[in-house]
């Protein structure tokens, strides 16, 4: 999220789109219900089924699976087409006004630069152009063909109102209303808040959904006020935080980079990390990342690392693909290629696409071992339940070791929202019977390796055996003092540079936040944008002060938000380019005469002057992309691509099959569906009786939904003979799974470039374990291909079949 | 062998001096008293449950909650007792012509000029309405009954139905009270009644002033007997 | 520490009072109690208290549901899907609030609207339920308008539910006692809102006086209005004198298409009928019945004359000697 859950009050208009907040974030939620009661702003929901957000709403329309970018690119067209533009803010705030190589163009549904043999861009032609200066050039004026501006408006022309009908189904009557709406919130005085979740990211193109929406937000300028904000509600209470502390195969905390093999030293790493600004006396933040970097490579190896040996980045590992993300691991198992897999809070037999693909996978394993609280089904996937887990157990050699731990109200820590915000909570209870901290068994694990590095040797023991392990109780570190190492500490006194006779920080003591890192090596941090949550001041993420100054929903004195305690991403853009707020009755952040202040941290350097110094601090530009140069695998711009699986050819280019640069394995190829075989638009979702897989083994949850079904709207249910509460065989080209028939209105069928297109939607909540009826969930059919930028699988948008089933699973 | 119009193959004379009529054998006497007993305890456990005021009658039961489970038991009790008797008494309690007769002169009967009356049967029109209203009121008794017997049939009928079986089941309680007071009151007044319930038999006289038919027939089939 | 009549809850959303606190729902407020069952002689009179349901705000997550089922500790079973959101299919003993969802297309916006209604004990002011319970005691009322089942007093025969207009008391095959939303009388007593609506994550469901919720619901309906909503109202209805759950309804003219919300529910004529006139005149005329007969028996008598006697023997006698069978004809 730019913005906060509480900030969501503040808007005028909600867009719920790629989500359905009220089924999956309910409690985030109140803050729409509290902007609709008490400003009166209004809520659209754009979604393939009418769901429980579309029955709060005040306008609702019907969307195809998978094709939002027509939607979103066409809101655009109709902004610029009817003026509704934010005009001081597109040409101050964006790179509308920068110029892009001649040699970039868009045709046949690709950019220029596609090599269909290697599935990829030759992304150079993406770019600004650079002048003899340095720096990119721009035309104020917006007159040049060449300018982001024009290539948008060129971009988006294809996309009227007609074509979102022919392929999103959506009626353009409905589209047209909603751009209307949107169009009000051009306005400097309104804004729109746009809330999504796995509905947009969960596609081939998730990435550029979001980008196409962000895009929206700029023109409108909607980013980085109060009420405003491209607002991702995350599912799980923590995935922020698992994002933010890097918990990626390409990543390492705070958004920095796993060296690639390109990048086998520090020098060659650092250099493609200079950032140095594409314009003119702008901050281009991420000159930085020498400090961040170093300060995490103190604290991982302490004094270890040192100059002298680049601070041992020769201890880091160098991908040899762009990421090991969770297919191309099981890609490998099934290649036979992983021997030991550890799985940590992680469902995957259920949560990974193409459960049979998984399946056998996991059966190649020599070991897996499984930490969670609860019994998963990827824990049992050996075990035998009849049709709901049809494997062979005798084949399957893998040995399981479960380790049982504890769940997040027997622990201590901060959970990280949505919102960014860091909430330190208290265990509840003790961890019953067996269980044991993560934390515990991640330490019992660390030690024994260790030791066995240090009686053993081995190729590469130094990572291992100088990793910093400097905790009071090596068997179990606490949460504060994991908490401390990630805000970050002075390894020798800090002197203030202006005036080096004055210490700012005496070596051992806490750092104030990230400003204070270093890059010689006098700091450690690790995870600079968590730094300031536990300084000298105490650990702020347990502040609980919810008094709100002047009710702007800031309420910066409860808990501590990443970074530096700012609650509104890009705050800066909230005033004009003198530093006056664009809405005085909504003001955050605002140019007294020497420095910014207001409400919220301000989101750039505190004296720097607002002519001169643009909000988006960073971007090298200063200013957000409307036009993402090489940023995106798939495109500059969001350009249409259907789902691998779809129902229609793309319109643009009807021989390109999904999203042309999204990675692909040879073995899956086989396992894709064409609508001749599979007629149906199927879309896996989350219901608010449940939590993922976790709450189907409370009872309570259980009694709230207890059984599996697929919902299909009257016409497909007429169609195929199926009656509301009867039983169906859905299948794809992957997997067959049996469901209860929710048959309802709030499906209809839709009319997609002359074709009838029936969606079923595939609820996911329930398995072979835990207290609810045994069932399947959607991932026994979705596809095994990710988003070509993140590996996010296409869950969204997938072709099944579907007929009455009889009798009863067998378990 | 004379035909049985007016009596029932049990009934006869069993002894000439003073006359004495057997009227009900042992068992249809017993059937009779479980069947008052049951319907005694309906009305005590119903009309605890029928009015506040009464709701202490509960205590002899055992309670609210025992009043509330035993009342529909002993309902059941009481159908199945009812229809045994029902079967035995009923053919001689269809109406006949000289019933008619006998209600447009009930007056006399109060005012003790009997011989007015045409001659009757077994029964005469009180007691054939009795039996009737009885028959009636203990069948929508039990059909009501079940409908509002929550414990075993608490889906049976839908609430608006069951309302009105709760009503229907009520005033069938108040009038079949009616009708036993009726019947006890009659048995009571109409002296020399009682004995045919206790002893089993009734006197020559009263038969004679009551059921002239049924006593000529019986008569008639012991003069036959006896001149065989 | 005990909380005084003004003290009631204004709000489900405040935190709880910290300290013990001293109960104030119980016999010494009861205004009504079935079957005659005792009531306070003066009663501390509570100011009236209401949930309102505000459905234009519900997203039918059933927090509700479930906070109900843990705060009351009951136990639903884990049913089946039968083609529907609705879980359990029904209230049952175990459920004392469902959220219902309707389908409906609206003939005159030609729009789709998915309403969701909690359903639920109304605690109507003049509760149909008390109305027909036999057992004293076993229904009472408060005087901030709760309507409560004490259980030890119930005898489980279900004519509360046959009394009820909304359909809501289910009957408990395992103790054979009614049960059904309390408004979490043991919550409000201690200055705590219902647990639902503590629950509610939209806050659709608010609690506080009756006052304060109708002036909140006017604020409501004004917005509702201005979304176009024209005929948004307040569901309280007066056929049973109001009720202290109340809706504030998009469509308050047609609240049957909300799963059958009663239109004008009152206690039905039956009921009203069987517990007034049937039991009244009943009555009497069992007493009158009784007491007729026994002045009439006192008066008047049918007796057996001697000489009855004597004919009956000489009708046997005949009948014995058929040739004396002329004389008795004549």
């Amino acid at each position: 999220m730019t913005n906060s859950w509480t900030d969501i009050k503040n808007t005028d208009l909600v867009i719920v789109m790629g989500g359905n907040a009220a089924e999956a974030h309910p409690c985030g939620f109140k803050w729409v219900t509290e902007a609709k009661h008490h400003r009166g702003a209004k809520l659209i929901v754009v979604d393939p089924r009418f769901t429980r957000t579309a029955s709060v709403s005040d306008y609702y329309a019907p969307i195809r699976p998978g094709t939002d970018i027509v939607f979103l690119m066409a809101l655009i067209r109709y902004m610029i087409e009817n003026d509704k533009v934010q005009w001081d803010y597109v040409r101050n705030y964006t790179n509308a006004s920068l110029i892009v190589k001649d040699e970039f163009g868009w045709s046949d549904g690709l950019f220029t630069g596609y090599d269909e043999e290697k599935r990829d861009y030759d992304k150079t032609s993406w770019d600004y152009v650079i002048g003899d200066d340095g720096f990119a050039q721009v035309d104020p004026t917006l007159e040049n063909p060449r300018c982001v501006w024009n290539l948008l408006k060129a971009h988006v022309d294809a996309y009227t109102p007609e074509m979102v009908e022919r392929v999103c189904g959506t009626p353009a009557d409905r589209f047209l209303h909603i751009a209307e709406m949107i169009g009000e919130c051009s306005s400097p005085t309104k804004t729109m808040t746009s809330m999504y979740a796995l509905g947009w990211t969960q596609h081939s193109k998730g990435a550029q959904n979001i980008r196409g929406m962000a895009m929206l937000q700029l023109i409108l300028g909607n980013i980085g006020v109060r009420g405003g904000g491209m607002n991702a509600l995350r599912g799980h209470s923590n995935i922020q935080g698992l994002t933010d502390i890097g918990l990626m195969s390409n990543l390492i905390p705070g958004y920095l980079n796993i060296p690639t093999e390109q990048e086998p030293d520090w020098t060659s790493y650092m250099k493609s990390r200079a950032f140095k600004p594409l314009r003119p006396g702008q901050t281009s933040y991420w000159q930085n990342y020498p400090k961040f970097m170093v300060s995490f490579m103190k604290s991982m190896w302490g004094d270890a690392a040192t100059a002298e040996n680049d601070w041992a980045f020769h201890y880091l590992p160098k991908l040899d693909v762009p990421s090991y993300d969770m297919l191309r691991m099981y890609e490998l198992m099934d290649q036979g290629k992983v021997n030991l897999y550890f799985c940590q809070g992680f469902n995957p037999l259920l949560a990974s696409p193409d459960r049979n693909k998984t399946t056998q996978a996991f059966s190649k394993l020599k070991m897996l071992v499984t930490i969670d609280p609860l019994e998963t089904e990827t824990s049992r996937f050996w075990e035998n339940h009849g049709d709901y887990n049809a494997v062979d157990t005798a084949s399957i050699q893998t040995e399981v070791i479960q380790l049982p731990s504890s769940c997040f109200a027997e622990d201590e820590g901060a959970l990280v929202n949505s919102g960014r915000w860091l909430q330190w909570h208290w265990p509840g209870a003790e961890p019953p019977g067996e269980a044991k901290l993560d934390t515990w068994i991640m330490a019992q694990i660390f030690l024994r390796v260790r030791d066995l590095y240090l009686t053993e040797g081995g190729v590469f023991p130094d990572p291992i055996v100088n990793l910093t392990w400097d905790y009071a109780d090596p068997n179990e570190p606490t949460p504060e003092e994991l908490a401390k190492e990630m805000n970050g500490r002075a390894l020798a006194d800090l002197t203030d540079p202006n005036d080096p006779s004055r210490t700012l920080v005496s070596a051992g003591q806490q750092v104030l936040n990230f400003s204070q890192l270093r890059d010689d090596g006098s700091t450690a941090c690790a995870c600079w944008i968590y730094s300031g949550s536990w300084n000298e001041d105490g650990n702020n993420m347990a502040r609980r002060d919810n008094n709100d100054r002047d009710n702007t929903g800031a309420f910066g004195n409860w808990a501590w938000s990443w970074p530096l305690n700012r609650r509104i991403l890009y705050n800066r853009a909230s005033a004009d380019l003198q530093g006056n707020p664009w809405d005085e009755t909504r003001p955050l952040l605002w140019w007294n005469g020497e420095r910014w202040e207001g409400y919220d941290v301000p989101d750039i350097s505190p004296t720097a002057r607002p002519e001169e110094v643009m909000p988006f601090i960073m971007n090298p530009e200063g200013s957000s992309r409307l036009f993402t140069r090489g940023m995106m695998r798939d495109g500059p711009f969001p350009t249409h691509m259907e789902p691998f699986e779809s129902p229609v050819a793309n319109v643009f280019n009807p021989n390109m099959r999904g999203n042309p640069v999204a990675r692909f394995f040879d073995s899956d190829v086989a396992r894709l569906g064409d609508s001749a075989e599979f007629p149906f638009v199927a879309t896996s979702y989350r219901l608010t009786e449940h939590f993922h897989y976790w709450t189907k083994h409370n009872v309570v949850n259980a009694a709230m939904q207890p059984e599996f079904f697929v919902e299909i709207s009257e016409q497909l249910a007429a169609e195929k003979g199926i009656e509301r509460g009867g039983r169906v065989r859905v299948w794809s080209k992957r997997g067959e799974v049996w469901a209860k028939a929710l048959v309802t209105k709030r499906i209809k069928p839709m009319i997609c470039d002359g074709k009838t297109v029936h969606v079923i939607g595939i609820p996911l909540h329930w398995g072979f374990v835990g207290a609810a009826k045994k069932g399947w969930g959607p991932n026994t059919l979705t596809p095994f291909v990710g988003d070509a930028n993140v590996e996010t699988p296409e869950f969204k948008a997938f072709l099944v079949n579907i007929e009455p089933a009889v009798g009863e699973a067998v378990s | 062998m004379a035909g049985r119009y007016y009596s029932e193959p049990g009934d006869k004379i069993v002894a000439r001096d003073p006359v004495t009529v057997r009227r009900y054998a042992g068992w249809t006497r017993l059937n009779h008293w479980f069947t008052a007993a049951t319907l005694i305890l309906l009305a005590l456990s119903g009309f605890a449950l029928f009015t506040p005021s009464l709701f202490w009658l509960t205590g002899l039961f055992g309670g609210g909650q025992a009043t509330r489970w035993v009342h529909p038991f002993i309902g059941i009790g009481l159908f199945f007792s009812f229809m045994l008797l029902f079967v035995q008494l009923v053919r001689l309690n269809i109406l006949r012509r000289e019933d008619l007769v006998w209600l447009r002169n009930l007056d006399d009967l109060v005012k003790g000029q009997e011989h007015n009356l045409p001659e009757l049967g077994k029964y005469n029109f009180g007691q054939k309405t009795v039996f009737w209203a009885m028959f009636f009121l203990i069948v929508i008794l039990i059909v009501s009954g079940v409908m509002m017997w929550y414990q075993f049939f608490p889906d049976l009928v839908s609430v608006e139905t069951r309302r009105i079986a709760i009503w229907v089941h009520s005033i069938s309680a108040v009038l079949i009270m009616l009708t036993l007071i009726l019947h006890i009151f009659a048995a009571l007044w109409t002296r020399g009644t009682l004995s045919a319930m206790t002893r089993g038999t009734v006197s020559g006289g009263w038969a004679w002033r009551h059921h002239r038919k049924w006593l000529r027939e019986l008569a008639g089939r012991q003069g036959s007997d006896t001149a065989k | 520490m005990t909380l005084g009549a003004n003290e009631s809850p204004r709000t489900a959303v405040a935190n709880p009072p910290v300290q013990p606190v001293q109960g104030n729902l119980g016999q010494h407020n009861v205004v009504r109690s079935s079957a005659g069952g005792p009531v306070a002689e003066n009663p501390v009179a509570l100011p009236a208290v209401a949930k309102l349901i505000d459905v234009s705000k519900c997203i039918g997550c059933k927090a509700c549901q479930t906070a109900c089922v843990e705060w009351n500790d009951t136990h639903p079973d884990i049913g089946v899907n039968v083609g529907i959101y609705e879980n359990p299919l029904d209230l049952t003993p175990d459920m004392f609030t469902l959220m219902r969802f309707a389908e409906y297309d609206n003939p005159e916006t030609g729009d789709f609207e998915w309403l969701i209604r909690k359903d639920g004990c109304m605690h109507c002011a003049d509760p149909g339920c008390l109305t027909a319970c036999p057992a004293p005691g076993a229904i009472v009322q408060y005087s901030n308008g709760i309507v409560d089942f004490i259980h030890e007093n119930c005898i489980g025969c279900g004519y509360c539910i046959s009394g009820c207009p909304f359909d809501i008391p289910r009957l408990s095959q395992v103790d054979h006692t009614v049960y059904k939303c309390t408004l979490c009388s043991d919550r409000v007593a201690v200055g705590q809102g219902p647990a639902c609506a503590k629950a509610c994550p939209t806050q659709a469901i608010v609690f506080g006086t009756k006052d304060d919720m109708k002036t909140y619901a006017e604020e409501r309906i004004e917005d509702l209005k201005s979304r176009g909503y024209e005929n948004a109202g307040l569901y309280d209805p007066q056929g049973v004198n109001g009720t202290h759950v109340m809706y504030v309804l998009h469509h308050a003219d047609k609240p049957g298409i909300y799963n059958d919300l009663p239109e004008d529910p009152k206690i039905a004529g039956v009921v009203q009928n069987w517990k007034g006139p049937t039991k009244t005149v009943g009555l009497a005329a069992i007493g009158l019945a009784a007491v007729g007969s026994v002045v009439m028996g006192l008066f008047s008598r049918s007796e057996v004359a001697p000489e009855d006697e004597q004919r009956a023997e000489d009708m046997v006698d005949r009948a014995a000697d058929p040739a004396a069978s002329g004389r008795e004809q004549a």
